[in-house]
């Protein structure tokens, strides 16, 4: 059996989406900056999928731009919002130690540029409080950015709470949604959301598009220059088989959200209860307070990359926040905030499902994964080590 | 996975020598939990001939710490000691067809725990041995940085 179960990576793009991309290749192929009809019958395509963002994010046409993914979206939204901050003086940041490095670098890149950031430690819950915001804020804050689900770990954030703190104290605030669009109702209004990115290939629509919502009033800054495009704030010909395919992937998710919600969660709880029946596996991140498709455990006694090797084996395609896997010396950024030590965020795992996934997959990796585990402990000298005492368990 | 060489993936996922050994002449074990691999290695030797008899090991690590403990015990098992002794990490690699960049440490943790073994049989037999059989300090950067 193949079991597909990193869709916190990326998904597969739906036949709704694929649907609406394929005229955009061979028949409605025009620039939409051009003034004939093929250019304008993209151009009322891509005004149309504006629409679509506006509409379910509950903001205007306006205030949607269209990018290349949820990183640059990021980077727009932090530079801009940077900048703003530095015309009235103000040139303090606020953000959380896990979010994703398209935040966490580019913040950065701003210290470096003369900002001061303060990243606010995580919970041992994986859930921030806009009590932390608040207490953090200080009179030259020019924005607060906060993450709206945890891409490892899939927690969520109180970010109508920090919305409001924000809003109060009259600083800018940005979330980095691009786990939970599409999966959790978001309502840039109600939410005291200012800037927002998303990615669409995270629900279903296709690599290589993003959206940054800036609410009306807050000015951009480029960081791609050249054209007019999108109302001179990204140059570059519009992706237009990509936006359309985005609009529609975006809206199915919307109007299926509460039916794939009610759909994933109980096969999610099903994974972490027979996942944690695992003897020295511990659940990362709040058991509800998460998005309805994550799962994220750690199995002490084992490393991160063999596992996954050995799921890959068995047709399951997972994740795992180790060092191995994250291409550096150190596990998972994410992991070490929530204060795992570095032995056990070794042996992480993250199993991300989609409305795509059965009941008959999750029971297949529960029957396959235990086996794999006990492999793993059985050849692993730490694992010796735990269970003869020597070494004392951590989990 | 195009990651591995099909050798590294057969010793991997079928790794020769792997487990304990309760009457080992040599233990050796080398790296660290915190940096994510370990390997210890148990041999067995004929104390005439010197020769390794046999080979077991245990590992926590990635996918090629495996594979090169695998391998390792393997280029050893029925040579004199004065032979494994020159195992390198190379050798190791080569007999592997290959490790990606980032993984070379791997093969350098399985030489060192080929030596640390031989060294405990050393010690254990008070046979006197001379500073190339050096001690790893243990501290992954170390052996990650100096070795190719």
């Amino acid at each position: 059996m193949n079991v597909y179960a990193d869709n916190a990576a990326t998904t597969a793009v739906s036949d709704t989406a694929l649907a609406a991309m394929m005229p955009c290749f061979q028949e409605i192929y025009g620039n939409p900056s051009s003034l004939h009809t093929p250019g304008q019958r993209a151009a009322e395509r891509l005004a149309a999928a504006r629409e679509t963002f506006a509409k379910y994010l509950n903001g205007d046409p306006r205030e949607i731009t269209f990018t290349s993914g949820g990183s640059e979206a990021d980077n727009q939204a932090l530079r801009s919002a940077a900048l703003l901050g530095a015309r009235k003086g103000k040139k303090h940041i606020i953000s959380t130690k896990f979010e994703h490095h398209a935040i966490l670098h580019t913040l950065q890149a701003l210290e470096k540029e003369g900002y001061e950031v303060t990243l606010l430690d995580i919970p041992p819950d994986g859930v921030v409080t806009a009590e932390q915001v608040k207490a953090a804020l200080r009179p030259d804050t020019c924005l607060v950015t906060v993450m709206f689900a945890n891409n490892e770990i899939g927690t969520i954030q109180p970010i109508p709470e920090i919305g409001a703190v924000c809003h109060e104290a009259g600083v800018l605030f940005h979330t980095d949604a691009v786990q939970a669009v599409g999966h959790l109702p978001i309502d840039v209004q109600a939410m005291h959301i200012d800037l927002l990115s998303l990615s669409a290939h995270k629900f279903h629509g296709p690599k290589g598009v993003g959206v940054l919502y800036a609410r009306r009033g807050i000015a951009l800054t480029n960081v791609i220059h050249g054209g007019a495009q999108e109302r001179g704030k990204r140059a570059g010909t519009e992706n237009i088989p990509g936006i359309c395919g985005a609009a529609a992937a975006f809206e199915e998710a919307c109007v299926n959200i509460e039916k794939n919600a009610a759909y994933l969660t109980p096969l999610r709880d099903k994974l972490i209860e027979g996942l944690t029946a695992i003897p020295h596996t511990v659940l990362n991140g709040d058991a509800k307070r998460r998005l309805p498709g994550n799962v994220n455990v750690c199995f002490e006694g084992i490393e991160g990359e063999s596992l996954l090797l050995l799921l890959d084996a068995k047709g399951i395609a997972a994740s795992s926040g180790s060092a191995c896997t994250s291409g550096s010396l150190d596990p998972s950024h994410v992991l070490l905030a929530l204060g795992r030590p570095h032995e056990v965020a070794h042996g992480s795992l993250r199993l991300s499902l989609s409305e795509y996934n059965t009941e008959a997959e999750i029971d297949y990796i529960l029957k396959e994964l235990p086996n794999i585990v006990s492999y793993l402990r059985d050849i692993s000298p730490v694992w010796d080590e735990l269970e003869k005492g020597q070494r004392p368990h951590l989990i | 996975m195009a990651l591995y060489s099909d050798k590294v993936m057969d010793h991997f996922q079928h790794p020769r020598n792997v487990g304990k050994m309760e009457d080992a002449d040599g233990i050796g074990e080398v790296g660290n939990a915190k940096c994510g691999d370990i390997m210890r290695m148990y041999i067995k030797v004929d104390h005439d001939t010197q020769t390794i008899t046999d080979v077991k090991f245990n590992t926590f690590g990635c996918g090629s710490a495996i594979a090169t403990s695998s391998m390792a015990t393997e280029l050893i098992k029925g040579k004199p000691i004065s032979e494994a002794l020159t195992l390198s990490n190379k050798a190791v690699v080569e007999a592997l067809d290959g490790l990606p960049a980032q993984k070379i440490h791997c093969s350098v943790l399985a030489e060192e725990a080929v030596r640390a073994a031989i060294r405990d049989y050393y010690d254990k037999n008070n046979i006197p041995y001379g500073d190339e059989l050096r001690e790893c300090d243990g501290h992954c950067d170390t052996c990650h940085q100096e070795h190719e």
